[in-house]
Formats: structure tokens, C-alpha cells, sequence
């Protein structure tokens, strides 16, 4: 290599680095994350926007459901009991399906955790999103990192009073549109609105929006790193899912070290010097305050930004990338074995470079076919086990339904004629939006007659009920049976309520009992 | 102490306490602990003078806001009372018949009337309304004063045989046991118990039911409202069937008493009783 490189050399210390580690009771040290650059930063971006897309455009979104539902396609209804997801109406019962897409969350995070290690916690977790953004506003408003160290070591001026004012105001507004927009999603968004800034929204609403604005303004832009070092459980639960195949940010101290800020003169001396030249890039730009070269830490999100501000380094230098860069514990493991021959001496990265200076055969990468593991064989079956059976239930859910409750007290009632009378409170379940007519009918009980209270109508084996759309409807119905079909054996009898759409023909069945005296 | 210990590990100072050689360290608190407990002590004090809390001689302070927990159930009972009140006007307004055809009042009337009868009549009706020997199931179709709503009403407002109200029900039925021999009850006896078994009606108690008991029962036995007088032919005995409880209360009649409920209760509640009852499924 022959005349100057050009790159910038940061004089930084880690501040979370294991070496310098304060004692927990000590006030929060400022981390100033300088603005990154590459690839990885390029695709956060783009989850940034699609994450905060989806959170805030949401609930806007229209979606036509007839005249008796409401038309705003992702609702939770909690008046009426009901949540709405585009086509999919669920009633409370149905919850589980809900739940199940909870647990395909759960076992989600799992497998992309057992392939690519902390994804979730680098690029989607709101709070590293939320993060993201906040920064974004105080780069834009106080500079880059050097020039707000400036400002925060400097005396309070005018231009720093102003300064701080606009950062924090532009964090409340975010804070206060992040929980305003997550009531939208319990209420008719437009509506919601209109109420929420004349004042006559629900006090729920007020105190929601308040609450998440403080704790969105608390989390994104004054607790930052230590939410995800000392309140979230995930990075203490996450070793669980992680193994030597798992992608992790990792510095590749087999080609790096030993590190020197003076590789020329070190070459002089005939010294043999790693691709690192201590320029601190990648400690600058880390957001959690640590040095990714110290190795796997807790703290560490796996943003992946130290690896591009390592990269444009490499790049200036004209060595090869990924000094720092995602790999396996068993590649890493085997590279420094390489390197050290076996731990026979300190690393050597010579060993690893054939003749001309390149990066030798032998030096493992990560390859695809890692990924096809049984742990994340197991994890995807069981996360596409879940779903299959969530679309199977979607698919054959029942949109009418009947629920039958037997009188207990009294259990029967002997009438005048000596025929038993029982007593049932028949719910109809009309999950559609819709009108409908259906017809309740008996089975299986000899000679059983029904008569329903306060609707006009002959005592009979069946009777003709109109549903509200999306509604239940409850009918005291009372069963005869005539005492001369009374069987003289069994007490219980079996009785089965019908119930049918008269024009779709949608149909279920509830078996119940009716009781007789001895 | 003036003396302070520091741990050589740890860097932290001790609270100079030792066990075999296991020294406690004096940590600080969490700070955010400590303003948390701050905040506690502070909103207790806050609390103490805007709420009643401490005690006094006969009474305790009452708070500078004024706040009291009867005040408070007072407010809340006033405003259960108004949600319900239209609903309660209405019911005091319309016949039992009225209601009984409007689906909402119905409804309403039948809840209330419910909560109504738990608190007045399950001590002889029971829980269900199902009676028991002596005391009326309310589920069944047989009425002894009648069964229409007016009829039900009127037998909740007024009583049975009650003494504080004119307008009661009232019948008695004469003791037989001194005025039939033991074998003319033997024979009446059994003649009622064809009558509701479907037997032979032609026996010799046939013309001693019909000198003593038609008048009130009638001819054939089916009983009359109008005198609270029981249908003989169906299967329901308030007294208990078969011969042995049949010729005790011919012998002996025993003669059950209620309460008349309209000046204990309001017109409006026995209305709401009435819808109940009726809606029991037995109504007419």
C-alpha cells in the first residue's frame, strides 16, 4: 500500500465497554450514536417506515362491511365485543384465534432468532424503531455526534436552550401522535378524532394517549439503551434459542488483531499487524454504547451498524469487508483456530491469507444451508403446524350458533294434565352482519312440544325467530312432554334444539337433557 | 460509627456488620426506588388532608374535599334510581296486561319483578318458585285464584285469607270429619281420586261429592277460581296426593294464609311481581 489513506480516526471509549463498567446505582452515562452509513442502515430505514407506516396508517384504512358493522378494516371493538380484522369478524369466543396468532408470534421469534440471532431486537422492536426516530430529530437538531458532545459538555447558552427546547418539543409530538394513533385502533378513527381535539372523547382515551405519550417520550428519547439492558427480559431469555449456527454481529478478532493505529511503522519493524486500525467507527456509531470488539455482550441489539461503519473503513483501505460482520459461532470458532493454531500462540492472521494477501480457502463463511437445522426444522413446524390449524378454524368456524342452558331450579314441573314441563334458555348466536330468519325445532324427545315466552305463537315442534344482525338473541323456551310418553325407566332424556337459517340453510345442534320425576 | 469500612472487591463501603466472615455491604438505594418512595410519602399526606382519614374523639377529619362514602353510594343510588326511572314510570303507569305486551317493559318488569319476589317470597315459594306441600308452585299451570295477569295481580296485592286487607281472597272449606261418618269420607275419597286417576266416578261417594262438595268444586270436579276452590281432576295436590293426604284434608282442611303485598311493596312492584309470576310459564 503506498500514500495516504484517508479515514477519520474517533478518539472514543465504549461506554457500556465490560472494562469500564459502572456500578448499577450510577446515574445513566450519554451515548452520542453518530449517524451510520451502508447497506445495514439503508434496510433499517426501509423497516423504519414500513413498521411506522403500518402502526400509524392502520386504522384508517376503510373497509366496507354492510350497513349493521362497522367499516374500519383492523378494530377492536370493546363496547360491542367484537374485533375486526379486514374479512375476519371474531367474537369473543373465538379469541383463541387470536391467541394461536400470539403463539405463532412467539414460536416466530424463535426461529429467526435460532437463525439470525437478535433481528428482532436490531431492526423491528418498537423500541429500537422508536429509537431510531428519536435520534433522527436530534441529529437533525443538534448535529452529529461530535457536535452534540459539544453541546452537552458546553455551558448553557441561549443556542443550547434553544436547541434542547426544539429537540424535546419534536420528541413530544412524536410521542403524543405514537399513543394518539394507538386509541384509533379501539374506536372509528375519523370520529375518534373529531371527539379527541373538541374535548369530548372518553376520559379513557385522554388517559391512554397520556400514558403512552410518557412512556413513548421516557423510553424513546431519556431511557434509550437501558430499556433493552435492564428491563427487557428477551435478551435474557434469547440465549435459550441461540446456537453455534446462529448469526450473530461478530468482530472477526482472527483477522483483525492484533489491532494497530500504526501499521506502517509496525511493518517497518517487521510486526505482524491485523485489519484493524483502531479507528473506533464502529464503537461511535453503536447506539447501545458498547465496543462489538470486546466480543458477544448482553447489550448488544444486533443492529448491525458497526458492521457497515467497518465496511466503509475496510473499503477506504482496500482490505476485504466484513472485519465485523454477521457470522456463526462454529465459523468464528473455526477461523480462530486457524489463526492461532489451535490457541498454540496469540492470532496470527497471516495464516489465514495465501501468497498474494488474500483471504486463504480455508477460512469458513457462513452458507445457506446452516439455516436447515432440526431446531429450526422444529420451530417452523410447529409455527406452520399452528397456523394450518388457525386457517382450518378460520375456514370452518360456524357463523350461526346456539347455546343451550337446562333450567336447574326447577329441574321439572308437573302441569295440571300430569304432563313434564322443562324449562331452557336458548341462545342464537348471528355472527353475520346480516338479517336472518331461522327456524328453532325439537328432536328426539317423543311427543315434545316447545313454547317460547313473549313471542306470539302455537306451542309446537318448531318455531320461526328473527336474528339482528351480528347480534344474540336469548328466548326462554319451555318443553312439554305429554305424560303418556314419559318412558317409565330413565330420568334424563336426551333432547336436541335445532336451529336453521330458512334461506342459507346454515344449521347447528345443541344437545341437551329433560328431565322427569320418578 | 465514624469509622468507615470499605469492601476491597466491591469498592463499596460496609454497614459494618459480620457474619463468619460474610460482610453486608451498604449499598445505596435504587434512586429510582428511593423517588418512588418519595412519591408515596408524599401523595400519603396529600391524601390525608384532601380525604377523611385521621381519627378523632367521635368522629374523623373529613377531608377538605368534602368526600364521604355515604355521600358517595348516596349519589349513586340516586343515579341508579334516574337511569331506571322512565322504565319504573312506565310500569306505574300501565296495566299488568300493558306490560306484559310491550317486549321492553316486559322485560324490565320481569328482572325487577324477579329481584322483587327473591327478597318477599322465596321464604314459602322457594328460590324457583316451586313450592312446596302447603305453599303453591308458581310453575305450573293450575291456579287456585286464577291465572290470567289481572287475576295473579290482584291475589299479590290483596293476599289469601289476610287479615289486614278488606279485599283479600277469602273461603274456607268446613272441617267434614264432624259432619261425615268415617265411611262417607272413605267413600269421597275415593271418588276424588278416580276423578284425577281417570277411575270409576260411579262409586258411592259419587252422590256425597255431590251433596257436600259440588257447590264449591263443582260438578265434575274441576274446581272454581272464583272461591280459590282446587281442580280435583288434574295431577297437582298442594296438600299432597293419595287417599291418606286426600281424607286428611277432608277431615280437616288446612287453609293457607298470604300477605297482602300492595301496601308493603307499592303498586309498581307488585305489578313487577305479577309479570314475573306470569312469566313462569304457567301464566294464562
Amino acid at each position: 500500500m503506498s500514500g495516504t489513506v484517508e479515514f477519520e480516526r474517533h478518539d472514543a471509549q465504549a461506554v457500556n465497554s465490560a472494562r469500564l463498567r459502572q456500578p448499577l446505582y450510577t446515574a445513566r452515562r450519554k451515548i452520542f450514536p453518530k449517524r451510520a452509513s451502508g447497506s445495514f442502515r439503508n434496510f433499517k430505514w426501509l423497516v423504519m417506515a414500513v413498521t411506522l407506516g403500518i402502526y400509524y396508517l392502520t386504522p384508517w384504512i376503510r373497509w366496507d362491511r354492510g350497513p349493521y358493522a362497522p367499516d374500519q378494516a383492523v378494530l377492536v371493538d370493546i363496547a360491542n365485543r367484537r374485533f375486526y380484522f379486514f374479512f375476519i369478524e371474531i367474537w369473543p369466543q373465538e379469541f383463541f384465534l387470536v391467541a394461536g396468532l400470539l403463539v405463532m408470534a412467539g414460536l416466530g421469534l424463535f426461529l429467526i432468532t435460532s437463525t439470525v440471532g437478535r433481528a428482532w431486537c436490531g431492526y423491528t422492536c418498537p423500541q429500537t424503531v422508536w429509537v431510531d426516530l428519536f435520534l433522527v430529530v436530534e441529529r437533525a437538531v443538534e448535529g452529529d455526534r461530535n457536535a452534540r458532545i459539544k453541546l452537552d459538555q458546553g455551558p448553557w447558552t441561549a443556542r443550547k436552550l434553544a436547541l434542547r427546547i426544539s429537540k424535546h418539543a419534536i420528541w413530544v409530538l412524536i410521542a403524543v401522535a405514537t399513543g394518539g394513533a394507538w386509541i384509533f385502533y379501539f374506536a372509528d378513527a375519523p370520529t375518534l378524532l373529531g371527539d379527541f381535539v373538541t374535548g369530548q372523547a372518553a376520559p379513557v382515551a385522554y388517559i391512554t394517549v397520556a400514558v403512552l405519550t410518557a412512556t413513548t417520550y421516557a423510553f424513546g428519547g431519556l431511557m434509550r439503551e437501558q430499556v433493552c439492558t435492564y428491563m427487557c427480559p428477551w435478551p435474557r431469555i434469547q440465549a435459550a434459542m441461540l446456537d453455534e449456527h446462529s448469526l450473530t454481529v461478530t468482530y472477526n478478532d482472527w483477522r483483525g488483531e492484533p489491532r494497530t493505529r500504526h501499521a506502517k511503522r509496525a511493518a517497518a519493524q517487521g510486526v505482524e499487524t491485523g485489519d484493524c486500525v483502531d479507528c473506533n467507527a464502529c464503537v461511535v456509531v453503536c447506539p447501545m454504547g458498547i465496543d462489538i470488539r470486546d466480543g458477544q455482550q448482553l447489550e448488544c441489539i444486533t443492529c448491525a451498524l458497526c458492521i457497515d461503519a467497518c465496511d466503509s473503513v475496510m473499503d477506504k483501505l482496500g482490505r476485504e469487508r466484513g472485519l465485523i460482520s454477521y457470522a456463526t459461532l462454529a465459523d468464528y470458532n473455526a477461523n480462530m483456530a486457524l489463526a492461532t493454531e489451535d490457541g498454540a500462540h496469540e492470532i496470527r492472521p497471516s495464516l489465514l491469507r495465501d501468497a498474494s494477501g488474500r483471504m486463504s480457502q480455508a477460512v469458513s463463511h457462513f452458507h445457506l444451508r446452516k439455516l436447515f437445522r432440526p431446531r429450526t426444522f422444529i420451530y417452523f413446524g410447529g409455527w406452520s403446524l399452528i397456523g394450518l390449524l388457525l386457517i382450518y378454524g378460520l375456514m370452518t368456524r360456524d357463523r350461526l350458533e346456539l347455546n343451550v342452558l337446562h333450567d336447574r331450579n326447577p329441574q321439572y314441573v308437573v302441569l295440571s294434565d300430569g304432563s313434564i314441563r322443562n324449562g331452557y334458555t336458548v341462545k342464537l348466536l348471528n355472527k353475520i352482519p346480516e338479517q336472518r330468519t331461522v327456524t328453532v325445532s325439537l328432536g328426539e324427545l317423543p311427543g315434545a312440544a316447545m313454547s317460547v315466552i313473549g313471542l306470539d305463537h302455537e306451542e309446537g315442534s318448531s318455531v320461526t325467530v328473527s336474528l339482528e344482525p351480528d347480534r344474540a338473541r336469548s328466548l326462554k323456551v319451555y318443553v312439554r312432554q305429554p305424560r303418556e310418553l314419559k318412558p317409565s325407566d330413565s330420568r334424563a332424556q336426551r333432547l336436541v334444539f335445532h336451529v336453521e337459517d330458512v334461506s342459507s340453510h346454515d344449521a347447528a345442534d345443541y344437545v341437551t337433557s329433560f328431565e322427569t320425576p320418578e | 460509627m465514624s469509622h468507615k469500612e470499605i469492601d476491597e472487591i466491591s469498592g463499596v463501603a460496609t454497614t459494618g456488620h459480620e457474619w463468619d466472615g460474610i460482610k453486608e455491604l451498604d449499598n445505596p438505594m435504587p434512586r429510582w426506588w428511593l423517588w418512588t418512595f418519595y412519591a408515596t410519602i408524599f401523595w400519603a399526606l396529600v391524601y390525608t388532608v384532601a380525604y377523611p382519614a385521621w381519627p378523632l374523639v367521635s368522629a374523623a377529619t373529613s377531608g377538605m374535599l368534602g368526600w364521604s362514602s355515604r355521600a358517595d353510594l348516596r349519589t349513586q343510588m340516586a343515579s341508579a334510581e334516574a337511569a331506571r326511572g322512565d322504565y319504573v314510570a312506565a310500569v306505574g303507569k300501565a296495566s299488568v296486561e300493558e306490560i306484559l305486551a310491550d317486549d321492553a317493559l316486559r322485560q324490565f318488569a320481569t328482572s325487577a319483578g324477579a329481584a322483587a319476589f327473591k327478597v318477599n317470597c322465596v321464604q314459602c315459594h322457594g328460590s324457583a318458585a316451586a313450592g312446596s306441600p302447603g305453599y303453591p308452585n308458581l310453575n305450573d299451570d293450575e291456579w287456585l285464584w286464577g291465572g290470567t295477569p289481572e287475576e295473579i295481580h290482584t291475589t299479590i296485592a290483596h293476599g289469601i285469607r289476610f287479615g289486614g286487607d278488606d279485599d283479600t281472597r277469602l273461603s274456607e272449606m268446613p272441617a267434614f270429619g264432624g259432619i261425615l261418618s268415617r265411611e262417607e269420607i272413605d267413600g269421597v275419597v275415593a271418588h276424588v281420586v278416580a276423578l284425577s286417576s281417570g277411575g270409576d266416578v260411579t262409586g258411592p261417594g259419587a252422590e256425597i261429592f255431590a251433596n257436600n262438595c259440588a257447590a264449591c268444586h263443582g260438578g265434575a270436579g274441576k274446581g272454581n277460581a272464583e272461591f280459590g276452590a282446587p281442580d280435583l281432576t288434574d295431577a297437582i295436590w298442594l296438600y299432597g296426593s293419595g287417599p291418606a293426604a286426600i281424607a286428611a284434608q277432608v277431615r280437616q282442611p288446612r287453609h293457607g294464609v298470604m300477605p297482602a303485598w300492595q301496601a308493603r311493596l307499592g303498586e309498581t312492584t307488585v305489578k313487577e311481581l305479577a309479570v314475573y309470576v306470569h312469566s313462569l310459564g304457567g301464566g294464562r
